[in-house]
């Protein structure tokens, strides 16, 4: 006990601690604010790659390559946890401590603003990377206030993925639209026990802000508009929450759907108790497993996800590569950063991993498409996706969504209320 | 004369002598606990002291129009953060942590004394195989916290343990909720309970036997030895425990981050409010307020407890005793 009780004053203590560090008098580099050029990237020599996790094990083969070629120039890889979450906290304690040990930083695309503002992230020359090879939206996420702050590596758009074989017996096509999406559950789910008709991620987590932005965006609506202010009251917003909320009150979403992150939803995918499931492209290749971990292998395929009243548009996930202001050889790291992002890595990372390139002639590859054939539907979606708002208090704003979506799915408050209490709480944290 | 001037200076060697010993000891203890000291004043006052200063901060977190980025360092703020804590935008959040933390306190402490209570009669008794049941009970209490909140997850799942035992449509129990904050104390009271059970087993120890003899002889029932010989004698050991689960359920965090999740009114407590609003959101003068507020609250309650209950805490009492 007395051990457990000074674990967590130590515990508390660190928190203390970190927060006493993080008011030590900031002045960050560049505080002349205006200058619009970026500063010099100078300074030539060994540097770091820090990241999330890197499941896919490809990621050392990359940086040796360069190793080898740059020996003078070493990358050395250091690996955060796979959560996101812990990632950006070890990046952000980096930042205050103005520490050099980081060098070139994977950011998660919705990181941008709040890395950038608090100029934590040096900005880039437009000039120096084929910005115009990669998916336009995928560049959207790089920036804030139009300047560029990281150069996208990774992209990600959510896919419908939905059971072909039931589809087929059935005679129908996939659904286009959130009332074609109902009527074919209408016509199968019944006849197959067990079954639920949609499912996304719902918990009250990150994911949930994404599966809410993307059904306001698919009924044509936004969630912060051009200019930045939220943009909740429309009729818009509200067909879109609502497409959320009626099917959890219809059954269409089945209740415990309601607590599905990625993982419990891809479970309940491969089990077969989903019919449409709205998933991150990764599903692919674990549904399609011959172990015998699915039962869904070769019965299923994918399409984009469906809207109101047409296709809908995903919310655009991924990772951007940027360079830490506190890093000292800025040269090699932006040298680094264009030999990732150039398209011979880029492939090579695809046909390994399966990550979702972000130069866009790769998805019309016609081997990469036998490889991937989900490649095709995949660069619709990341074409037609909408960023999440690219805000500082991305944080707040994605937890204020969280409440509303949450709350308004579990039937504590109607859709009217939750939207209205949201585009209050956004416009204090947008300021506008 | 000379003797007349050493006369009075005679009997004074005599006299300061214990004084002069006692700054020798003195001078040596204090030079021997200064580590002690240095390292105290390291990991306690400071990490107090500036989280004290940080509560009346606060981050200008407004992003210049032109060029989006935000003004460098904090700006005092007075109190601030406190009077948000009841008046302002986040006063609901709080409130609502506050009532948590202290149902939690109050529910699963009261179920963790009887349950612990019972455990430590059980392992006190003698029989076959008492040290294999000694063991077994005392496993939750050393399972890592964190570890057992994503075990008791995995047990509240939807389709988990508890809904396959529990007639009737499946619960949702790691949703927002009474059932999440139900599924908190019974996680809470399976961890802790055997905390208790231990202490109180220690205090059943050194009771005598030759007082439950006595008993026996005038013919009390089990019901009249527990409560007027068992409860009694374990009460310093008990207080004691319970005054350390009081103190260490107001801090709760890791069960309610681990098994339900961050940002639930039913289980949100105020530490995990401090961390959401200093880790996530960067808000460190505010999370700095509500670990303040924390502080005092906990402290307040020791007091209290201390004061109603005498609960002997330093063990002067007990050491008087025996």
């Amino acid at each position: 006990m007395v051990v457990r009780g000074r674990v967590r004053g130590a515990v508390l203590a660190t928190v203390l601690l970190l927060g006493a560090g993080a008011c030590g008098g900031e002045t960050a580099p560049g505080t002349d604010a205006g200058a619009s050029a970026p500063a010099v990237l100078d300074g030539v020599g060994p540097i770091s790659l820090v990241t999330g996790k890197d499941i896919s094990g490809n990621l050392q083969n990359q940086v040796d390559e360069w190793n080898s070629a740059h020996p003078d120039q070493k990358v050395t890889v250091i690996e955060l946890p796979e959560d996101a979450d812990a990632q950006r906290q070890q990046m952000v304690q980096n930042a205050q401590t103005k520490s050099d040990a980081y060098g070139v930083l994977n950011l998660d695309v919705v990181w941008t603003a709040e890395f950038a503002a608090n100029q934590w992230v040096a900005q880039l020359p437009d000039a120096e990377f084929p910005l115009t090879s990669l998916l336009p939206a995928t560049v959207e996420t790089a920036r804030y206030f139009k300047r560029l702050y990281a150069v996208p590596t990774t992209s990600d758009g959510g896919l419908l993925f939905y059971r072909k074989d039931l589809l087929d017996a059935a005679g129908v096509a996939p659904p286009k639209t959130w009332a074609e999406l109902s009527a074919a559950c209408e016509k199968i789910v019944p006849s197959q026990p067990g079954m639920s008709c949609y499912a996304g991620q719902f918990e009250k987590y990150e994911g949930l802000t994404v599966n809410f932005t993307e059904a306001v965006n698919s009924a044509g609506g936004s969630v912060v508009g051009e200019d930045g202010k939220p943009t909740l009251g429309s009729e818009q917003a509200r067909q879109g929450l609502n497409f959320l909320v009626d099917g959890v009150k219809s059954g269409k979403i089945a209740q415990k759907a309601r607590t599905f992150k990625e993982e419990e939803g891809r479970r309940a995918f491969q089990a077969g108790e989903l019919l449409f499931h709205r998933q991150w492209p990764y599903q692919y290749a674990k549904a399609n497993a011959t172990d015998g971990s699915s039962t869904v292998a070769g019965k299923f395929a994918v399409a984009p996800l469906p809207g109101l009243t047409g296709p809908g548009s995903s919310a655009l996930g991924g990772h951007n590569f940027a360079i830490s202001s506190f890093a000292k050889n800025k040269k090699t790291a932006l040298d680094f950063i264009r030999y990732m992002v150039d398209e011979k890595q880029q492939r090579a990372n695809l046909e390994k991993t399966s990550q979702a390139p972000t130069w866009a002639a790769l998805y019309d590859d016609p081997a990469l498409v036998a490889k991937f054939p989900y490649l095709t539907q995949l660069k619709k979606s990341i074409e037609t996706a909408k960023k999440r708002p690219s805000v500082v208090k991305y944080q707040e704003v994605s937890s204020a969504i969280q409440e509303a979506a949450y709350s308004a799915m579990s039937g504590t408050s109607t859709t009217e209320q939750a939207l209205t209490s949201l585009q209050g709480k956004l416009e204090s944290l947008t300021g506008k | 004369m000379a003797i007349l001037i050493d006369a009075p200076a005679g009997p004074e060697p005599a006299r300061p002598a214990p004084g002069l010993r006692r700054t020798g000891v003195g001078k040596l203890a204090a030079l021997l606990v200064s580590p002690t000291l240095l390292v105290l004043a390291l990991v306690v006052a400071y990490p107090i002291v500036s989280a004290l200063r940080l509560a009346f901060y606060r981050r200008d977190d407004t992003p210049d129009p032109v060029t989006g980025l935000l003004r460098p360092g904090d700006h005092f703020v007075g109190i601030d953060n406190f009077t948000d804590m009841f008046a302002g935008e986040s006063s609901t959040r709080f409130l609502n942590a506050l009532w948590n933390t202290t149902t939690f306190t109050v529910t699963a402490v009261s179920l963790e004394v009887v349950i612990g209570v019972l455990m430590a009669l059980v392992m006190h008794k003698a029989f076959r195989g008492r040290a294999l049941v000694r063991a077994s009970i005392l496993v939750p209490w050393a399972v890592p916290t964190a570890i057992a909140g994503l075990l008791w997850r995995w047990i509240f799942q939807a389709d988990g343990v508890a809904n396959d035992l529990i007639p009737g449509p499946p619960i949702l129990w790691t949703t927002d909720g009474a059932q999440a904050w139900f599924a908190v104390v019974v996680a809470d009271s399976w961890k802790t309970a055997p905390f208790i059970g231990l202490l109180v087993l220690a205090g059943l120890q050194v009771i005598s036997t030759e007082v439950y003899e006595a008993a026996r002889l005038d013919g009390a029932s089990a019901w009249r030895t527990f409560f007027s010989i068992t409860l009694p004698l374990v009460k310093p050991t008990l207080l004691v425990a319970v005054l350390f689960r009081i103190l260490d359920t107001l801090r709760m965090f890791d069960l309610p981050y681990t098994l339900i999740g961050p940002g639930k009114n039913a289980t949100d407590t105020v530490t995990v409010l401090a961390f959401e609003e200093a880790v996530k959101f960067g808000k460190y003068g505010p999370a700095s307020a509500y670990a303040v507020f924390l502080f005092a609250y906990v402290a307040v309650v020791a007091f209290v407890f201390v004061r109603l209950l005498g609960a002997d805490v330093l063990g002067t009492k007990a050491r008087r005793g025996r």
